[in-house]
């Protein structure tokens, strides 16, 4: 291999002054945040109890549960932890349909191209924020103290925290859609119902049906914890295994959480290609 | 009003009638099978979910009554007269709300970094060997697919009660779905640049260093502070299994009926979301643009 002459490095910076002499400020600009980040990193090890002694000890309890975990054994309750999961896909499939059912009128008045006055848009955008704002364990707790503890409540918990998350993505897709249709209903003499019946729906729909199964999906692993604070499924017997360290049975339910997943991954994604082609899945 | 189109002879255009009529009618049939489909599994689901449309008839009033309850003090005035009253623990409340930042912020980073390290072995164009890439996404998958709260609940066993069962709970979740998202941007990179390095006689590590870093650096920070903003969210529900933050004290408020305490650390929680969301927003569409933004 042969070297280039040292001189030619002169002569480069010579030609681009800039690339050599960058201003301090841009220079120091990366350095000073991972600094700053890295300070704040150390500040929050410190103030969050973490120590070199209790990360050992942890980790060998870690791996001592995990021994403890092999091999997978339901025991006696497979029956009970099928029905459980029954009611985990369930709660995931109602949830995830009530709130597409809810959201849709909802994000209409949200859609700046259906809603043009910002006054009507604003508070009903900030409500569907304020929604998506509360975690799904949270509206769990709330709906326990309304219709007591059971797969109800997961359901309306599911249900009321997509509600806000569809609310957002369905306006965004109505926006989205092309205005020349929706221009054509209205230049044949449509009122503004058949705009939106025949001008947005049909272009809007078929995006809204991929969301809605990709929420089904994501729906199944949240519908999986909800049980942790009562609200019914799979989370219930997990949380109470846990709890009584029966290590066996919690891989054996972790395993089922995983395997249900996996297939209500495969099916919603083959419908999702169904119904919009494979190219137009982002 | 002349009609201008012509009209065809009528043999012709039953015919072109009847054809349209039956690919509607086979449409139509279609559709109706699949609403069919749908309403079966919704039934079969409404089974299976124990759902009970009189309790939730009889009950709904309850929902309403319970959000009339949070924002009533227990002197029986609204909460926004009082605003004293309403927010007495604002102290105690906004420290907790600090630590659950922490949490999420120290989460985020520790899978930031590990997902970083990892997801070069797991893109397609850059994995040095098949075998361990199929290794390291098997992995990513398990992290992301079990919930981060599962994981808390493990680790509070683990590792005692406390936030750094939070942390590491996040942190673990937080490498598969980082590591997902890195991996993606890593496999839409140009080549050039590597085949570029790699012609220069340059290693793995220093092709990924030179070639690859420069290309997918904004992405990678966009997609963490994306991130970062999901993790606050998970890290306020961390207290319900113990694993520190504002949640242990939202769930014993909601738990002992102390309505006006409910309202006020959800409050608390909501506003931090908002300026957390708003801030990272705003940090993203001045660091990549307006388009890094969705």
């Amino acid at each position: 291999m042969s070297r280039q002459p040292d001189t030619n490095t002169q002569e480069l910076r010579g030609r681009y002054p800039d690339v050599f002499n960058r201003p301090m400020a841009s220079r120091a600009g990366v350095p000073a945040i991972l600094v700053a980040a890295l300070a704040l990193f150390i500040f929050g090890l410190n103030e969050l109890d973490f120590s070199p002694a209790r990360m050992w000890t942890g980790l060998r309890e870690l791996g001592w549960i995990t021994m403890m975990m092999i091999p997978p054994n339901p025991g006696s309750s497979l029956p009970a932890y099928l029905h459980a999961m029954g009611e985990t896909l369930s709660i995931a499939l109602l949830g995830t349909t009530l709130a597409a059912v809810f959201a849709l009128p909802v994000s209409l008045l949200a859609a700046r191209n259906v809603i043009p006055s910002a006054w009507l848009r604003f508070p009903v955008r900030r409500f569907l924020d304020s929604i998506r704002g509360v975690d799904t364990l949270i509206w769990a707790l709330v709906w326990i103290n309304v219709v007591g503890l059971g797969p109800f409540a997961g359901v309306l918990a599911i249900a009321i925290s997509d509600f806000g998350a569809f609310g957002k993505l369905f306006s965004e897709a109505i926006e989205a859609a092309d205005k020349k249709q929706v221009e054509g209903i209205r230049a044949s003499g449509g009122s503004a119902m058949h705009e939106i019946r025949f001008g947005l729906m049909p272009q809007v729909l078929p995006v809204i049906a991929g969301q809605v199964l990709y929420f089904i999906e994501s729906n199944t692993r949240s519908a999986t914890i909800i049980g942790i604070v009562g609200a019914g499924g799979i989370g219930l017997q997990l949380a109470e295994q846990i709890r009584v360290l029966e290590w066996q049975k919690v891989s054996f339910l972790i395993l089922m959480i995983l395997v249900a997943v996996a297939a209500i991954d495969w099916i919603s994604s083959r419908l999702r290609f169904a119904i919009i082609g494979r190219r137009a899945v982002a | 009003m002349s009609a201008a189109v012509s009209i065809l002879p009528a043999p012709q255009l039953a015919a072109l009638n009847d054809a349209y009529r039956k690919a509607v009618a086979r449409r139509r049939l279609r559709t109706l099978f699949v609403v069919v489909a749908c309403f079966a599994a919704l039934f079969v689901a409404a089974l299976g979910a124990e759902v009970n449309l009189r309790t939730f008839i009889e009950k709904i009033g309850n929902f309403g009554s319970y959000f009339d309850r949070i924002f009533t003090l227990e002197a029986g005035t609204r909460v926004w007269t009082d605003v004293n009253e309403w927010f007495w623990g604002w102290k105690k409340w906004l420290s907790l709300l600090g630590e659950t930042v922490l949490i999420s912020y120290v989460g985020t980073l520790i899978g930031a970094v590990l997902a970083f390290g990892l997801n070069f072995l797991a893109a397609e164009n850059t994995a040095p060997s098949a075998p361990l890439r199929f290794a390291v996404r098997r992995f990513m998958e398990f992290c992301r697919t079990v919930p981060d709260i599962v994981f808390a609940l493990i680790f509070v066993i683990a590792f005692g009660l406390g936030p750094m069962a939070g942390v590491l709970a996040i942190a673990i979740h937080c490498v598969g779905a980082l590591g997902k998202l890195y991996g993606e941007i890593v496999e839409n990179i140009d080549m050039k640049p590597v085949e570029g390095i790699r012609s220069t006689g340059a290693g793995w590590v220093d092709c990924m260093r030179f070639a690859v870093l420069p290309q997918v650096a904004a992405g990678f920070a966009s997609y963490t502070l994306l991130r970062f903003e999901i993790n606050v969210r998970g890290a306020s529900v961390m207290g319900f299994v113990g694993a520190g933050g504002i949640g242990q004290e939202l769930v014993v408020a909601v738990r002992k009926f102390y309505y006006s305490d409910v309202s006020a650390i959800l409050l608390m929680i909501i506003v931090a979301v908002f300026i957390i969301d708003i801030g990272t927003g705003w940090l993203r569409g001045r660091l990549f643009g307006k388009e890094a933004r969705s």
